[in-house]
């Protein structure tokens, strides 16, 4: 038998049966982005604002200070994920968490302002009813708009033996003829704009675009400057947003599935569920 | 064993040149090299990079980090730029080519003699009429407006020469850069790698961050690369405040350096298998790199092994429970996988004598990394300015002569094999201790600058930091990046090569483009 056959029949099956049967997500001990119990945050009255200076993605806002209406909010459309917020608060209003499944149809729901923590049935039927027609295997084309390339790194490993992609009827395609989904990553620089908005036109309706990597959701720590926007927000209309520095895989396969309605959204009005 | 507190010393020696010094100074960098390329070139002294810098009164200068030999301190030399022009040194030392173009496209200081004048960062049809980088950064800026233009290429023109640009979207998940092929049949005549789609002003989003979080930026202009880069900030950072970062830090340091060189290393593996179709080598190989990254995850809470290195120290402490234990369980597998590679013909086949890359060219365009190694040059900054825990610790720099893919991928083998050792005889020195330390020894204002390093995993990686008065924001970060080096030196391997190997050329460098672009 040749060598490499006989090497991978040893070997075994190394997929994970997650999320659809028993497995594991593969992400033990991963921190997601930071929890805000915004509770908890005693000294902000007090003219306390570590949070805000602390973030290097400007993320975290605080309303009002000094009054009774004082509030904070972090937009995790650009948050990075660096914990410094964590590290910071003396009130432990901000916490390091697991919580990664951050994928969301509307960029709302990534802040406290935006909506209410709840799912909105409006739109998740709007969602199942666009999706009626689409009966075939997901194809996806993969657009780097200027990531620093943590974000094709876990893209990547979406294809090893361990997430097999494939079993899930999820596939990459060179040419965006063929593609369904359009996966954007990085915060978009000026050169890559047409480049990518020619990719999108080409593509077949119907199709969509997920945003990847808060560099695409709202700019991270890379976005703005001469060379750069602050990723996809109005440059093309994108269906799901995905903000992680990087989404690790098994967050990225969450946000293809609620694309596909077969996972539920996990964040509402910039929080995650329990 | 206690960890000897080594005296500080200043890591670089500064010369200030007049522009009409300059040539000069190449010639006799390059005289000492000449001299001594014989045995061991790692002894001699070699250009860096050069890179612009403007001082609080708006002036500009370029600056140009010189290696004068291992253990030696790095030399500096600071040239006054104000006349907006200065000769260059492209045509003595020509890994400076796209160092100088890139000052001329951001810093619009002007290279008289250059070979290659064009633009290089910046992109024809989007270059604004004031350099964007003469007068300071504004990250809430809005981007330059363009649309493509033509830009400057070989002109080859004859019978049957077909131009082929590939690119700039390509299939599969990579990164994004276009290539233009001339060729003949199968034969390449010429080759052109654009790239800088991803420029992202990443050295000049360090202006006006605190010190204290610009480690989160460092992560984040390579992301395959956060370790050595957040290590070589922060050593930069130490060396110039005297702060020693704890004995626990320099073996967590060490520790995560080589977890970064073997998830890396074992990527590189699969794509390499990938390029010459072995399947199930593709599929062990980044199914290696996927079992790295969830340790890395148990470990310090991301897959990428970021936000645990910060000037001073660790920001906090790590946990070793298990890690020894899931290394030993990996090791054989990986030995298992990487022997039957060596035994796998139709693989070797390809590689052998595919891309070569001869010494001199390595030496002359810059070459760094495990590419530099693999052309017979004996370079590794781990060793030769020694960092963090590994003067202390045992292991051997793998070089090989023939400079083909196969070579670079032994060296890699080879490199694999001395990063389980290492990261083994720094876990048997981990003890409980303080993990931070940032009592100033040093006056800042001294230098006014820092310089740090680490031998990445695609090669030697230098941070040059500049501040304000205060020492509490940056003013500049210049970093020189191994994937900038080694991409201007991979197309001397594809020029005559054929059509049918370039991507196994490409696999076998194994460069990062968001390095490069930064
Ligand atoms: S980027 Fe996110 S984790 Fe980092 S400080 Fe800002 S809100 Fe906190
Ligand atoms: S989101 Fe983070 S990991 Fe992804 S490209 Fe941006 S900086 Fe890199």
């Amino acid at each position: 038998m040749p060598l490499w056959t006989w090497f991978g029949i040893k070997k075994g099956r190394a997929t994970t049966g997650w999320p659809e049967s028993a497995g594991s997500d593969g992400q033990e001990g991963v921190l997601g982005l930071p929890k805000l119990n915004a509770d908890l945050c005693t000294e902000g009255a007090q003219g306390c604002t570590n949070c805000v200076a602390s973030c290097p993605s400007g993320a975290i806002a605080l309303n009002g200070a000094g009054d009774q209406e004082q509030s904070i909010d972090l937009d995790y459309a650009r948050c990075v994920g660096c914990q410094l917020c964590t590290e910071t608060c003396p009130s432990g209003a901000f916490s390091p968490s697991d919580d990664w499944a951050f994928g969301v149809r509307d960029r709302a729901d990534l802040s406290r302002l935006g909506r209410p923590a709840a799912p909105d049935k409006k739109l998740e039927e709007k969602w199942q009813k666009s999706l009626a027609g689409f009966g075939h295997s997901l194809h996806i084309r993969h657009v780097d708009a200027g990531s620093c390339n943590g974000c094709e790194s876990e893209i990547s490993a979406l294809l090893n033996p361990f997430y097999n992609l494939h079993r899930l009827g999820i596939f990459f395609t060179p040419s965006p003829r063929f593609a369904d989904l359009l996966l954007v990553t990085g915060p978009v620089t000026e050169v890559m704009r047409e480049p990518l908005l020619r990719t999108f036109e080409a593509m077949p309706e119907p199709r969509w675009v997920m945003a990847l990597g808060t560099c695409a959701t709202g700019g991270g720590t890379n976005g703005g400057g001469y060379a750069c926007h602050q990723g996809l927000d109005g440059i093309l209309p994108v269906d799901i947003w995905l903000p992680g520095c990087p989404p690790n895989p098994a967050a990225i396969i969450e946000a293809l599935l609620l694309l596909l309605d077969r996972r539920p959204q996990q964040v509402h009005g910039g929080r995650h569920d329990a | 064993m206690p960890h000897p507190e080594p005296p500080i010393e200043r890591p670089f020696q500064m010369q200030i040149l007049r522009p009409d010094e300059l040539l000069d100074a190449a010639q006799t960098l390059l005289a000492d090299h000449d001299v001594g390329l014989g045995d061991t070139p790692s002894a001699h002294g070699r250009m860096q990079c050069a890179y612009a810098l403007r001082d609080a009164d708006g002036k500009l200068s370029v600056r140009y980090i010189v290696s004068q030999g291992a253990n030696r301190p790095w030399g500096i030399w600071s040239v006054d730029a104000a006349s907006g022009s200065l000769p260059s040194l492209a045509n003595v030392l020509p890994l400076l080519g796209w160092y100088e173009r890139e000052i001329q496209d951001l810093y619009g200081i002007t290279f008289t003699d250059h070979p290659e004048p064009h633009p290089l960062v910046l992109h024809e049809g989007f270059i604004p009429s004031k350099p964007p980088l003469q007068t300071g950064f504004d990250p809430k800026a809005e981007p330059i407006r363009g649309h493509a233009e033509p830009f400057a290429e070989a002109n080859m023109v004859g019978r049957d020469i077909q131009r082929l640009p590939f690119g700039l979207i390509r299939a599969d998940v990579v990164e994004s850069a276009q290539f233009v092929f001339h060729y003949i049949g199968e034969g390449i005549l010429h080759y052109h790698p654009r790239l800088f789609y991803k420029h992202r002003a990443m050295e000049a989003r360090f202006e006006g961050v605190p010190i204290s979080t610009a480690c989160v930026l460092a992560e984040r202009v390579s992301g395959v690369d956060s370790v050595a880069h957040e290590l070589a900030f922060s050593q930069a950072m130490e060396a110039a405040l005297g702060w020693q970062a704890p004995l626990r830090a320099q073996v967590w340091r060490v520790i995560l350096a080589e977890l970064e060189r073997l998830y890396n290393h074992l990527h590189y593996f699969g794509h390499l298998a990938k390029t010459t179709t072995l399947k199930v080598a593709e599929a062990e190989g980044i199914w290696l790199e996927e079992q790295v990254k969830q340790i890395n995850g148990r470990l310090t809470g991301s897959r990428f092994l970021r936000g645990v290195i910060v000037p001073g120290g660790l920001r906090r402490d790590l946990d070793a429970t298990g890690l020894a234990a899931d290394l030993n369980a990996l090791q054989p597998q990986i030995e298992d996988y990487l022997n039957t590679l060596a035994n796998t013909r139709s693989y070797l086949d390809r590689l052998l004598t595919t891309g070569v890359l001869p010494r001199q060219v390595a030496f002359d365009q810059g070459a760094t990394g495990p590419i530099e190694r693999a052309s017979d040059l004996d370079r590794d900054l781990r060793r030769d300015h020694g960092y963090a825990l590994y003067p202390d610790l045992q292991f051997a720099v793998p070089t090989a002569t023939e400079g083909d893919a196969d070579a670079r991928a032994r060296v890699r083998d080879q490199e694999i094999r001395q990063s389980l050792h290492l990261i083994r005889q720094a876990l048997n020195q981990l003890e409980p201790g303080a993990i931070r330390r940032t009592e100033s020894t040093i006056d800042p204002a001294i230098d006014g600058m820092g310089l740090g390093w680490a031998e990445a995993v695609r090669g030697g990686l230098i941070y040059a930091v500049h501040w304000d008065a205060k020492a509490e924001r940056l003013t500049r970060v210049k970093i020189k990046e191994p994937s900038f080096s080694n991409w201007r030196v991979f197309p001397f391997t594809v020029h005559d090569s054929n059509m049918m190997d370039y991507a196994i050329n490409e696999a076998s460098f194994g460069l990062s483009v968001a390095g490069a672009d930064r």
